[in-house]
């Protein structure tokens, strides 16, 4: 198949391009998710991110949120911004960081006036911006304006031996047009992470990469009750024959094909060394894993499930595919692309990786995902330890 | 082509994945080495469902599983070739 060179998105004032664009009502902390709510219920074409938090978090927890409430306002998937917070300081912190992409942000704070009219002053802006966005048209855009994610979940071991090869295979045959990708999922490359760490470009990569998963490993060790059988893998996974958090490594690891990784990125950092494949420290969880690469910049996400995960974000379109026939079967309202077709063997690597191309171009010129369709909008923070 | 039911990723793996809804007792089964495109055969000695792992030779405990050309984990409860490769007697090496 001839790779297309183009898809039609949403030309952002920084050049970056979104393949959605949404106006968004971003709630600084959780006590303000209300305000946000109660605006995005007032005005159509908004969408509310409701959080769980944003209070006395300090330290690298802190600069986490921060950097995920930022970097999901500067994604190119959204066009303008409202910031809602409880205190002007932390909301002002928020707008002016967002504001530096030159779309349109507005930040209000609710101490001082309350809900009801904080909810009548913000629906008046966000009326204005929802009307402004609606008039932006898709654009021809170069493929390289993809920035792609990747994260599998209830993976089983249909994943490991088509799902998510299918998507090395998408990898393989992107990169070279400069699209930039992202896999993440530190806990799941166990017992595949000096493999992976050798997929490092640069020795300061690899030894990056260590760092990053020993840091992780040391975490999980210094908090395990058990050895973590049906958290890591979880219970799905174990029905599906996943046997060991190993095993489930090196089916993961098959989602980056034959690619190298420039450089480990911190969750929701934004990678700023040009096109190709990042690597980026996340939790194995799904909604949080995507929710960091949301707002590390990513601006549609692939992700191969075995036994049938759901999840969604507000922003970023999150494609399902499987190989697992009895998933295809009992849950096809959620599956974007079939792929299971390769274990009866009457599809080959090469034409699932061709099948997905197409399936992302679809996506990212505005077909909506099973995910979305389905209303799944999972935005989770990941927090790094309790507040103060 | 016959029918594949069991693949098996690398020539070194010592278990294949069932890939077809289930393989019953005593079944005959076609197995695809991807790596290499070979062919083998074994009976199975228990009913494995779709995604488990079957033994593709005899193996004792404190052996070592390897899927992909790597190590999985290590075998807690000695498994006979033909037999369901799981939780019940394979641990990971790792926590």
């Amino acid at each position: 198949m001839e790779i297309p060179k183009s898809f039609l998105g949403f030309k952002r004032e920084n050049n970056r391009a979104g393949t959605r664009n949404h106006v968004i009502i971003l709630p600084v902390d959780d006590i303000s998710n209300a305000c946000a709510e109660a605006v995005a219920n007032n005005i159509k074409g908004t969408i509310a991110l409701p959080h769980s938090y944003g209070r006395l978090q300090f330290g690298a927890d802190l600069e986490l949120h921060f950097r995920t409430i930022i970097g999901t306002g500067k994604n190119p998937n959204v066009a303008a911004v409202i910031v809602i917070g409880i205190e002007p300081k932390w909301t002002k912190r928020i707008v002016d960081a967002i504001a530096k992409t030159g779309k349109p942000v507005e930040g209000f704070s609710i101490e001082g006036v309350g809900d009801i009219d904080t909810i009548a002053k913000v629906s008046k802006k966000a009326q204005e911006l929802s009307m402004w966005a609606s008039e932006k048209q898709r654009e021809e855009c170069p493929m390289s304006d993809l920035w792609i994610s990747v994260k599998c979940g209830e993976s089983d071991t249909t994943s490991g031996l088509a799902s998510n090869p299918t998507v090395g295979n998408l990898m393989d045959k992107l990169e070279p047009l400069g699209v930039h990708l992202c896999f993440g999922e530190t806990s799941e490359l166990t017992g595949a992470e000096q493999v992976c760490s050798k997929r490092g470009k640069t020795p300061e990569a690899q030894k990056k990469f260590l760092k990053t998963w020993n840091d992780y490993n040391d975490f999980i060790l210094k908090e395990a009750t058990d050895d973590l059988s049906e958290s890591q893998p979880t219970a799905g996974n174990i029905a599906g024959g996943l046997t060991t958090i190993e095993e489930k490594a090196f089916g993961n690891f098959q989602k980056i094909g034959s690619r190298q990784f420039i450089d480990v990125l911190e969750p929701a950092e934004e990678p700023t060394k040009g096109k190709g494949l990042y690597f980026m420290d996340t939790s194995s969880a799904a909604a949080e894993c995507v929710t960091l690469q949301a707002a590390g910049g990513f601006n549609i996400h692939l992700f191969p499930t075995g036994q049938g995960n759901i999840i969604g974000n507000p922003i970023e379109p999150v494609i399902k595919l499987t190989a697992n026939p009895l998933t295809v079967k009992t849950m096809s309202e959620h599956i974007d692309v079939d792929v299971s077709k390769i274990l009866s063997r009457q599809m080959n690597l090469d034409q699932a990786g061709d099948e997905l191309i197409k399936a992302t171009i679809k996506v990212a010129n505005g077909r909506l995902t099973c995910a979305e369709a389905l209303g799944h909008r999972e935005f989770v923070m990941t927090k790094l330890y309790r507040s103060a | 082509m016959a029918s594949t039911d069991i693949i098996i990723h690398d020539e070194k793996d010592n278990v294949g994945v069932v890939v077809i809804e289930k393989i019953t007792q005593n079944q005959d089964c076609n197995c695809w080495i991807m790596e290499n495109d070979k062919s083998v055969k074994i009976q199975s000695k228990n009913e494995i469902p779709l995604g488990h792992k079957i033994a593709m030779i005899d193996l004792n405990e404190g052996d070592t599983i390897l899927k992909y050309g790597h190590d999985i984990g290590k075998v807690v409860k000695s498994i006979k070739k033909g037999e369901h490769v799981h939780v019940h007697n394979v641990k990971t090496k790792k926590w």
